[in-house]
């Protein structure tokens, strides 16, 4: 998904690091990994987080989101959504298409914020200064950090031959945190691959009513 | 015997009657270590209440508590998830250095985010579902 971007920034200090929130292991995101390798010879990280660290780490609730750190090791933006936008809320259901408006503002939005990441690694706009970067942070509240400690011990359980309590588990982390797509997704995602797109999920993204599934970035 | 799951770990340990183990135990699975003054990670101690701890042996799930961390057993108790403290999580991303990780990539080689330092670092995540 980023290898265009590194491929153009990748000898100005910059790297991508892409992390796959899969409980269900590697193998379900290795043919995407293949598929980007095969288009070039260097790559970026391309990472497994099968706990979804990352996401307990820095309160991330969706993907994709990312977070722009500098040279330091700072964050200079908080985490965001990374290119995707509202649109496909409006897509037609039974052929799963958008109206071509929709597709060209959502690859316009894609586009601008792809614009934004090559600004800041070229001359560093778009970073935040710290009171900025700091106001933009989600803040853990204790349910969250208990929806986390469950999500890893139903992701232990689902792999350790007991997928009933896994389940459990994991549908208690999601009610702690309901605004974790990740942990919904991830709960409902047990035997389909699919499912965590079905209509439940369709359901609950209509229940979000003006509320944003994917809030725009703060460009 | 149980299986206790900290963020970033996986321990096996004998335990009674819930999280009571050895203050060597406690230290390999909290990293805190037991003193007369409390638990202790480098400078910092935090007292324990006196019925978390006797003949050198420790209530972790009530000292997990005390430092103000989630708790959880699956319904055998047999396996246990320590997780970490909100105000941990919370002052750690304020402080704006970004928390360091550890990650496997899809071949299994390890990769730590702080061995990109000088660079900049776009950190995105993404899923397959």
């Amino acid at each position: 998904m980023w290898q265009a971007l590194y491929d153009e920034l990748k000898d100005k200090g910059f790297m991508v690091v892409a992390v796959a929130e899969e409980s269900r292991g590697a193998e379900h995101a290795r043919p995407w990994i293949d598929q980007a390798r095969k288009s070039s010879e260097s790559s970026y990280w391309q990472l497994i987080d099968t706990d979804h660290r990352l996401s307990d780490l820095y309160n991330l609730v969706n993907v994709p989101q990312a977070i722009w750190i500098d040279e330091q090791g700072r964050i200079v933006r908080p985490p965001e959504t990374a290119g995707s936008t509202d649109h496909f809320r409006r897509m037609d259901l039974k052929t799963r298409t958008m109206s071509p408006e929709d597709q060209a503002a959502r690859l316009a939005a894609r586009e601008e914020y792809l614009d934004a990441v090559r600004a800041w690694v070229n001359t560093g706009k778009h970073a935040l200064p710290a009171d900025a970067a700091r106001a933009g942070l989600p803040k853990t509240t204790r349910e969250i950090a208990e929806a986390h400690a469950r999500f890893r011990l139903g992701v232990w359980l689902r792999a350790h031959g007991d997928p009933v309590e896994g389940d459990r588990q994991m549908n208690t982390a999601s009610a702690l945190h309901p605004d974790s797509w990740s942990m919904w997704r991830q709960a409902a995602d047990l035997d389909e691959v699919g499912k965590a797109s079905g209509p439940d999920f369709w359901k609950r993204v209509q229940a979000l009513g003006d509320r944003p599934y994917y809030p725009p970035p703060k460009l | 015997m149980a299986i206790i799951l900290t963020p970033t770990a996986e321990h096996k340990v004998t335990t009674t009657d819930g999280l009571w183990m050895s203050a060597s135990d406690a230290e390999k699975v909290t990293g805190w270590t037991l003193k007369p003054e409390g638990m202790c990670l480098a400078e910092r101690c935090v007292p324990l209440p006196v019925t978390a701890v006797k003949d050198k042996r420790v209530d972790v799930a009530a000292f997990w508590n005390k430092l103000g961390g989630p708790v959880v057993a699956a319904e055998n108790g047999e396996v246990w998830a320590l997780g970490a403290p909100a105000d941990e999580r919370n002052a750690a991303l304020e402080g704006l250095m970004a928390p360091d990780f550890t990650l496997p990539d899809v071949d299994g080689t390890p990769r730590t985010l702080s061995q990109l330092r000088g660079r900049k670092v776009f950190l995105a995540t993404w899923a397959s579902w």
